[in-house]
């Protein structure tokens, strides 16, 4: 017997997760108090479970039809821009202030991502510049136009 | 006729300054890979808040209609369509400007998605009053129906696995019911601080449809896109006119089908470009010029899927049951200005309605005009590397998330419910059912508790949830849509299954 391939393991992973969260809900539908207000949610959460539980089997049996999972190049070219995001939103953005983490963050990204050499300084100096732009139409935007006042914590 | 007499209301400076706005906003979006036109118009409604509700809807309208049609723009000259719905456009437009025919394909192009669309908006102008006074006859076991209706057509019909796609309807379903139950006041859910008050629309919204492409493009890594700009050559106007004219028969059959899909809720642009482009080419004499730059493509794919448009929002403003993603989002941008469509929306805020749908045809005609100068503009745009694409997608959708009630929690859900859906598309779950679910659960749980209450006082729950004509009809539309969805889900695979062994 052939070990699972890789998007067949991802598969069931994924769709365990769901499955999961599936049981989860059904179980808390049921179960909690007052019982009144759980009604529309266990009608959702029984469908939800069924159809979970065979999208999960169909992913351990291999059936699985749909979706390509993610390669290892996938996985290495994400996830510094996602853990950079993940700060941003999650810490940087109430620790740091609304627009010094914005500014920080979209450099670090561009920076990351952007497909001109690292070695130039023109490129260095183009990607400042687009922070800079950016930043200001997003000031202009939000805080003037909309006058959203956002977390200025430390920094601004 | 009662159009006629908000038209007035479209040319007031502010609201034809948003029209503008929108449209040339709107087609340089378009023209941008990687942002959707659903994509686009989440982006843009933290910026109508401060706005009327009509002038919010004015902006996203036009945004809506002319992303579509800028999508082409990316589609003629880079090969790149900016949409999903401009696949079709790619098939004859890119060759037709790599023979040196980019404008005369641009200006068909726009000229075509003019005409599909003003015939879409006139549907939307005369379709949606009558089936509003139609809702009228609605229960609430009906509406609870067609909550339902909405969000399997959408999770059948616009998912390559049936089951994952109603599965994606069930997770926005039970996310809907997260937060404080409205009767009894109890806690649903509640597993963070953050989602004590529900989750909201808007933040959800951005966040499933915005941050699955900014990891998408992060996933790409360094590389950049390598589509090179074709350069264009003058071409007469009056050329395209002529052009459009001799190929009548690609531009009647582009209209009629965009018409129709745009009314089945759940069939989007995509599909409606390619049913007409292939439906052309089986009427075309010149069947066989098709794929080698013949205006015939252009002219049917960009008809359909700007005829679709209009007839997307007939399910919404007369039944409160958005037909697409895009028209789920426009919903949002709706009761954020407490406005409810259906019998409320035109019995008590006609200059809203109206308003918004009249400038939807002048939108068609200003997106036309400026479709026309501002392609160069678009194209340019386009070529804009994806790390920028990435970095400004997020700061918006980090920015438009919190400005919506000045919460971090907002922002936090964004990025949560972004990142899964992520990774819930890698494993062929899809985003559109799932915000439908989102969306369409409050209607369906408020309906299904009120059915509950009359149930209870008169037949039962059987009797009255599954009884009734309309309500058998609505039932038997949900099964057919499934089983329907289920057939020819097995049939593809069986198809390639036996191209798999022949090959």
């Amino acid at each position: 017997m052939s070990a699972p391939s890789l998007p067949r393991i991802q598969h069931m992973i994924g769709s365990g997760i769901v499955a999961a969260v599936g049981v989860w809900v059904t179980y808390i539908s049921y179960t909690a108090t007052p019982s009144e207000a759980f009604l529309f949610p266990r009608l959702i959460a029984t469908v939800f479970v069924v159809l979970a539980l065979w999208t999960f089997a169909k992913a351990c049996l291999g059936w699985t039809k749909v979706g390509n999972g993610i390669t290892p190049t996938q996985v290495k070219n994400l996830a510094p821009g996602l853990i950079i995001a993940l700060i941003y939103i999650f810490w940087a953005a109430k620790g740091l202030g609304f627009y010094t983490a914005t500014t920080i963050a979209f450099f670090i990204l561009l920076s990351l991502y952007d497909p001109a050499p690292h070695g130039q300084l023109k490129s260095w100096l183009k990607r400042i510049a687009i922070t800079a732009v950016f930043m200001v139409v997003m000031y202009g935007l939000f805080a003037k136009l909309l006058t959203v006042y956002t977390p200025r914590e430390v920094f601004f | 006729m009662e159009f006629l007499y908000y038209f007035g209301d479209v040319f007031t400076p502010i609201n034809f300054g948003l029209l503008l706005l929108g449209t040339i906003g709107g087609l340089i979006l378009g023209a941008t890979p990687g942002l959707s036109p659903t994509m686009a118009v989440a982006l843009l409604i933290p910026f109508t808040f401060q706005l009327q509700a009509a002038q919010g809807l004015i902006l996203l309208g036009a945004a809506y209609t002319s992303t579509v049609a800028g999508g082409a723009v990316s589609a003629i000259l880079l090969k790149i369509p900016g949409a999903p719905a401009n696949i079709a456009t790619t098939l004859d437009g890119h060759t037709m400007a790599q023979k040196g025919e980019g404008a005369k394909a641009l200006q068909i192009s726009f000229l075509a998605s003019a005409v599909g669309g003003i015939f879409g908006v006139l549907l939307l102008i005369f379709l949606t009053p009558v089936l509003a006074q139609w809702a009228l006859a609605f229960g609430p076991s009906h509406l609870f129906w067609l909550a339902i209706l909405g969000v399997t057509v959408i999770g059948s019909l616009d998912s390559k696995s049936v089951v994952k796609g109603l599965l994606s309807g069930c997770i926005g379903l039970w996310l809907a019911t997260i937060g404080f139950d409205d009767i009894m006041g109890a806690q649903r859910f509640i597993f963070h601080p953050a989602l004590g008050g529900g989750i909201n629309i808007i933040a959800a919204l951005i966040g499933l449809f915005a941050i699955p492409q900014v990891i998408t493009m992060f996933a790409k890594g360094r590389k950049g896109d390598g589509a090179e700009v074709l350069k264009v050559q003058k071409h007469p106007i009056s050329g395209a006119f002529r052009e459009l004219f001799r190929n009548k028969r690609a531009m009647g059959i582009g209209t009629a089908v965009g018409s129709v899909i745009g009314l089945i809720p759940g069939v989007g642009g995509q599909i409606a470009g390619l049913v007409a482009y292939d439906q052309s080419k089986k009427f075309s004499p010149d069947r066989d010029k098709f794929g080698t730059g013949h205006p015939e493509g252009v002219i049917a794919a960009e008809s359909a899927n700007n005829a679709m448009v209009g007839p997307s929002l007939v399910p919404l403003l007369t039944l409160s049951i958005p037909g697409s993603p895009t028209a789920a989002v426009l919903l949002g941008g709706l009761l954020i200005h407490g406005i409810f469509p259906g019998t409320d929306l035109f019995d008590n805020h006609p200059d809203v309605a109206w308003t918004f749908i009249n400038s939807m045809l002048i939108g068609q005609v200003l997106m036309c005009i400026f479709g026309l100068y501002v392609a160069g503009l678009a194209a340019r745009v386009a070529q804009v590397p994806q790390s920028v694409m990435a970095a400004v997608v997020l700061g918006l959708a980090v920015f438009g998330s919190y400005s919506v009630q000045s919460s971090m929690g907002d922002v936090y859900v964004m990025a949560a419910l972004g990142v899964m859906m992520y990774f819930l598309e890698r494993f062929g779950f899809s985003a559109a059912p799932l915000v439908l679910g989102l969306i369409l659960g409050p209607i369906a749980e408020a309906n299904f508790i009120q059915g509950s209450m009359i149930a209870n006082a008169t037949d039962g729950l059987g009797p009255y949830f599954l009884g009734g004509t309309l309500n058998i009809f609505l039932i038997v539309v949900v099964i057919a849509s499934i089983a329907y969805s289920g057939y020819m889900e097995l049939r593809s695979r069986r198809y390639t299954s036996k191209e798999e062994i022949i090959a």
